[in-house]
């Protein structure tokens, strides 16, 4: 018979315990370091970074430690710690084209100033499984080339000497932050493009793709993608002038996206951006997508109703942190409502059964 | 655990508190209207209640003597957790007696004890718009609230009459708070809605995920909607409690056996075993030590 059960702290602390026993798993196999996934897993890390907005590997790693690998949980296990972190200050706005460049492509010229950079890519591997890996072993080392010194100029500006591209608004103005602002729709594309940078790689890469399929049709080229380290710097009130405080591995991602003019704009070619933690290419290329698309109504483009120009739908719905927790809490107990539902059922059945033998 | 030094008194930054308060304040000093607020990442889930413990968070003073409750029961495991963040990140006092909690944590329950003037219950709530799932934008449902503009809620409760012949919500049942805003009361049973109403406790509603904050003051008006032709009717379980007898408190279904037993208890923990206390002891009941 039912006695009111007080088992909940009990099973919690046992539930803990077995899960960092699980954690752990078979002893006699060595546990992994927060070194080796930094080193080892650093796309998982640089993922991990990239959404839980906070660019410290050491900790991403730890957490995908403590995550047991999964990443969403990983990061939010950051997005917990970085919440509690004070803010000292803004950097000033990064330099991308001052970037110390590991890769670099345009898909829209063959060659140009600062040329074509392959880097470390899955990009022409066959991808066979690699049984040597299953062995331990050692890699040969990577032949290797003086760093060039030339400049690396953006694709953009080359296009835009001409005019041939939309020139982007600059200014000074403090852009929002999403995380100490609640958000509000119509957002700015400052707002949107944080939301985009740290919302959910599969939810972003999907968006993207639909895009590519005809709903809301942008005609991406990606006109450049660079990953690389760039300097920040921030301005030191006493000093009067910026230092560098430190560097952090970027992707940016520039499309070139054809544009036949509107109402408002002559036939230019337009651009979306993606600038995202860590060598994170997929992720960076999505979101340049998704941003293009977003910005049918500054282009004076027609909204055709494709998922991906609906800004309140894609920014309510990127954050895997807000979605996973509320997909999730549908496992809590929910025995009062269901009650009142029973009843309620319950009730409307016996009133259709006695309408129905009335009616016979 | 020992790490409480690295973290403020409640876990949250005095910052973000006073970000919090004041948006607390503006729903206290507008009853019913959903204010957006800042809301942080915390360290248990959106959708587990990070909308209260920050509102919590925000009302804790150390000499607060806290009661977390799900379902109405202080130990369910999500009360549990909720709980024991408290202590370890605020240090403060628990109990699992309605009358003596200054703060009261709930999802999905009004505890059957009324509330006194002083204590601030604070609910979880997961979707803070009434009108969210007549209109899934929330740039039409603030425009909505903006003009007044409640004909769709009415016509849904029309609908649900002229369907089932009477209006098919049995939780989250919408209340007009002060004649102005109408306001989802988060998934309590319509039970539940009368005491809503003429509360002498501070009712503060922290949506975490959705970014809201709303309030009822002391003594607001929050009335059910319906029609004159077919009144709100506060509905429960046709039975008395099986453990304490009690005949009007919210009951919930306990399936006992395969052969389609079951028995009804309080969902409210702390009110059936006070009564047990005090010697009321239903059917199935046992006697209680203690009163």
């Amino acid at each position: 018979m039912y006695v009111a059960v007080k088992g909940g702290e009990k099973a919690i602390d046992a539930a803990h315990a077995w899960l960092a026993e699980e954690r752990r798993g078979d002893t006699s196999v060595a546990e992994l370091s927060v070194a080796q996934i930094r080193q080892q897993l650093a796309l998982a890390v640089n993922r991990v970074m990239a959404e839980g907005s906070l660019y410290d590997p050491d900790l991403a790693a730890l957490a995908i430690k403590q995550a047991r690998g999964d990443l969403i949980e990983a990061i939010f296990l950051i997005r917990a710690y970085r919440t509690t972190l004070p803010r000292l200050g803004a950097s000033t706005p990064l330099e991308t084209a001052q970037m110390a460049i590991t890769r670099r492509i345009s898909a829209t010229f063959k060659d140009l100033p600062g040329g074509q950079i392959l880097g470390p890519t899955f990009d022409y591997t066959h991808r066979l499984l690699d049984f040597k890996l299953a062995a331990e072993g050692g890699v040969p080392p990577a032949p290797t080339a003086p760093a060039s010194l030339d400049a690396v100029p953006h694709v953009t500006s080359l296009l835009n000497r001409d005019g041939l591209i939309q020139t982007e608004a600059e200014g000074n103005a403090t852009p929002p932050d999403l995380t100490r602002e609640p958000m509000e729709i119509p957002t700015t594309r400052p707002l949107r493009l944080q939301a985009i940078t740290r919302g959910d790689e599969g939810f972003i890469l999907s968006m993207a793709y639909s895009t590519q399929r005809g709903y809301g049709r942008t005609h991406a080229f990606v006109g450049e993608l660079r990953i690389g380290t760039v300097a920040v710097e921030m301005e030191i009130p006493e000093l009067g002038f910026s230092v560098e405080i430190g560097e952090v591995e970027l992707t940016e991602c520039e499309t070139v996206n054809q544009f036949k003019g509107s109402k408002t704009e002559p036939p230019q070619f337009t651009r979306g951006y993606g600038l995202v933690f860590g060598q994170t290419e997929r992720k960076a290329i999505a979101m340049s997508l998704v941003d293009r698309a977003l910005r049918w109504k500054e282009l004076g483009e027609d909204n055709t109703g494709a998922p991906a120009q609906d800004e309140e739908f894609v920014l309510m719905h990127a954050d895997n942190i807000q979605a996973t927790g509320f997909l999730e809490h549908i496992k809590l107990p929910h025995y009062v409502d269901f009650q009142a539902e029973l009843e309620l059922v319950r009730k409307l059945r016996r009133e259709a059964l006695a309408h129905g033998e009335a009616a016979e | 655990m020992t790490d409480q030094t690295a973290y403020n008194f409640a876990y949250l930054d005095e910052q973000t508190k006073r970000m919090i308060r004041r948006a607390i304040l503006k729903g206290v000093a507008i009853p019913g209207y959903q204010v957006p607020f800042a809301s942080r990442e915390m360290p248990m889930p959106y959708g587990w209640g990070t909308g209260g413990v920050q509102v919590t968070a925000a009302c804790l003073v150390p000499e607060d003597r806290l009661k977390v409750i799900d379902q109405g029961a202080d130990d369910t495991t999500n009360a549990v957790s909720i709980r024991r963040f408290f202590q370890r990140t605020a240090g403060v006092a628990v109990t699992e007696a309605t009358a003596e909690a200054t703060v009261i944590q709930t999802r999905h329950r009004i505890p059957e004890t009324p509330l006194t003037e002083g204590q601030i219950l604070v609910y979880q709530v997961p979707i803070p718009e009434p009108l969210r799932f007549l209109e899934p934008r929330e740039t039409e449902t603030r425009k909505m609230h903006e003009l007044e503009d409640y004909g769709l809620m009415h016509v849904k409760l029309y609908e649900d009459i002229s369907r089932h012949g009477q209006i098919a919500t049995a939780y989250d049942y919408p209340v007009k708070v002060e004649g102005r805003y109408v306001m989802d009361p988060s998934p309590i049973p319509k039970f539940d809605n009368p005491k809503l109403a003429g509360n002498a406790a501070i009712q503060l509603f922290g949506a975490g995920r959705e970014q809201r904050i709303y309030a009822l003051p002391p003594y607001s008006e929050a009335i059910s909607l319906d029609f004159d032709d077919y009144p709100f009717a506060a509905s429960k379980a046709d039975h008395a409690c099986d453990l304490c007898a009690a005949p009007d408190s919210y009951l919930d279904e306990v399936i006992t056996d395969d052969q389609g037993s079951r028995m009804f208890v309080c969902s409210d923990t702390d009110f059936c075993a006070s009564r047990r206390k005090a010697g009321h002891i239903g059917p199935m009941g046992t006697p209680m030590a203690g009163g």
